[in-house]
């Protein structure tokens, strides 16, 4: 029986074959699946700001990008995942409202989705499909059996990465 | 040194639930006046919650619902988002524009009815935030987003991160004999700022 693994905002956690992850309702928020194909093991972490630095409320890992990554990439090796085998999706990011002004927390998004490239590249994780940007919410579904990322949108369809 | 939202206490608490109160009130005046009809409010909540509790108040991450956002600037930085159930913005500008629309459809002419909606009671409770603080408080227009709860949350919740792992949020229902409205209220001052609007109202941090 497939079994559904909620995570929340800055949270994280770990599934296994034939499990299935999700996060619900990602916004300017984005979602990183890390996930060794040979085990069928996926991770997903819901981070919500680029950087824990010059931030003075850190503790909480999995709300950066920077320290959630590192963090999902450490859990998954203890669980026995092999890092040269490990790809990435990734999904959210987007601006859910306009405006003219450049406030820089407008485009908290685009930022979230930049840092988590960033860090990905650094720890040499491909990112094998994206579904970033855009100025509506995500649900995303992961499913560790066979790698397929399902992207459910409110007026925007429902497709697959 | 900067307050956080985790650093507030009782009497603190006390403070927002009352400018809450005031502000939802005159909001609450404002509609009413609006669309020509009796509103009665109830006593706002000030509710302190994790980050994944907030989106369970309004029913769940993936509840359609619609806010309203808006910049704040002056003497205090930040951000106000006002949120309202689908149920809730329909029973809104179908009072607004005298109609009766069963569906729980919004078109351009509701989202444009939002948009004002969202504007008055925002200004009016912004202004009664400026009376009573003695603070030059100024908002900016308003932008409408419909979506899911979780991915609209997701925006104060990320300002307030800079700050903490929790979300302050200000509940009011709104009455129209039976047509109840809740709405939320989201105030998001900038960390500064929270220091700014507590040390005006005297209660000093």
């Amino acid at each position: 029986m497939q079994t559904i693994t909620k995570v929340g905002m800055a949270d994280m956690n770990i599934v296994q074959d034939p499990g299935v992850i999700t996060t619900l309702g990602l916004g300017s928020c984005v979602g990183i699946i890390l996930y060794d194909k040979a085990i069928k093991t996926a991770g997903l972490v819901h981070i919500m700001l680029p950087s824990s630095k010059h931030i003075k409320n850190n503790e909480n890992k999995a709300k950066f990008a920077d320290t959630g990554i590192q963090l999902l990439l450490d859990k998954m090796m203890e669980r026995g995942c092999t890092r040269s085998r490990i790809t990435a999706k990734i999904a959210g990011g987007s601006q859910m409202f306009s405006f003219q002004t450049n406030n820089e927390i407008m485009k908290i998004g685009e930022r979230n989705v930049l840092a988590t490239k960033e860090i990905l590249q650094l720890l040499n994780i491909p990112i094998i499909a994206e579904d970033t940007g855009g100025n509506y919410g995500r649900t995303i579904e992961f499913y560790s059996n066979n790698g397929k990322l399902i992207i459910k949108t409110i007026g925007h369809g429902v497709h697959e990465i | 040194m900067d307050l956080s939202i985790e650093d507030l206490n009782n009497l603190h608490l006390d403070v927002l639930r009352e400018i809450g109160n005031i502000g939802a009130g005159n909001a609450a005046t404002a509609l009413a006046g609006l669309i020509n009809k009796r509103i009665d409010m109830n006593v706002p909540s000030v509710k302190i919650l994790d980050f994944n509790d907030v989106s369970a108040v309004l029913g769940g991450e993936e509840i359609v619902v619609s806010g309203v956002y808006f910049e704040v600037d002056g003497d205090i930085e930040g951000n106000i988002m006002f949120l309202l159930d689908l149920r809730s913005a329909k029973v809104l500008t179908n009072i607004l524009m005298g109609r009766e629309d069963p569906s729980n459809e919004l078109d351009e002419m509701d989202h444009s009815a939002l948009q004002e909606i969202g504007n008055i009671l925002s200004g009016a409770y912004i202004s009664s935030l400026s009376s009573l603080t003695n603070l030059n408080i100024k908002i900016s227009i308003p932008s409408l987003c419909i979506d899911m709860a979780g991915a609209i949350i997701s925006v104060p919740a990320i300002q307030f991160g800079y700050m903490g792992d929790k979300v302050l949020l200000i509940e009011t229902i709104l009455q129209d004999g039976n047509d109840t409205v809740k709405g939320n209220f989201f105030l998001i001052p900038e960390a500064k700022s929270f220091k700014t609007l507590l040390n005006s109202l005297g209660v000093y941090t």
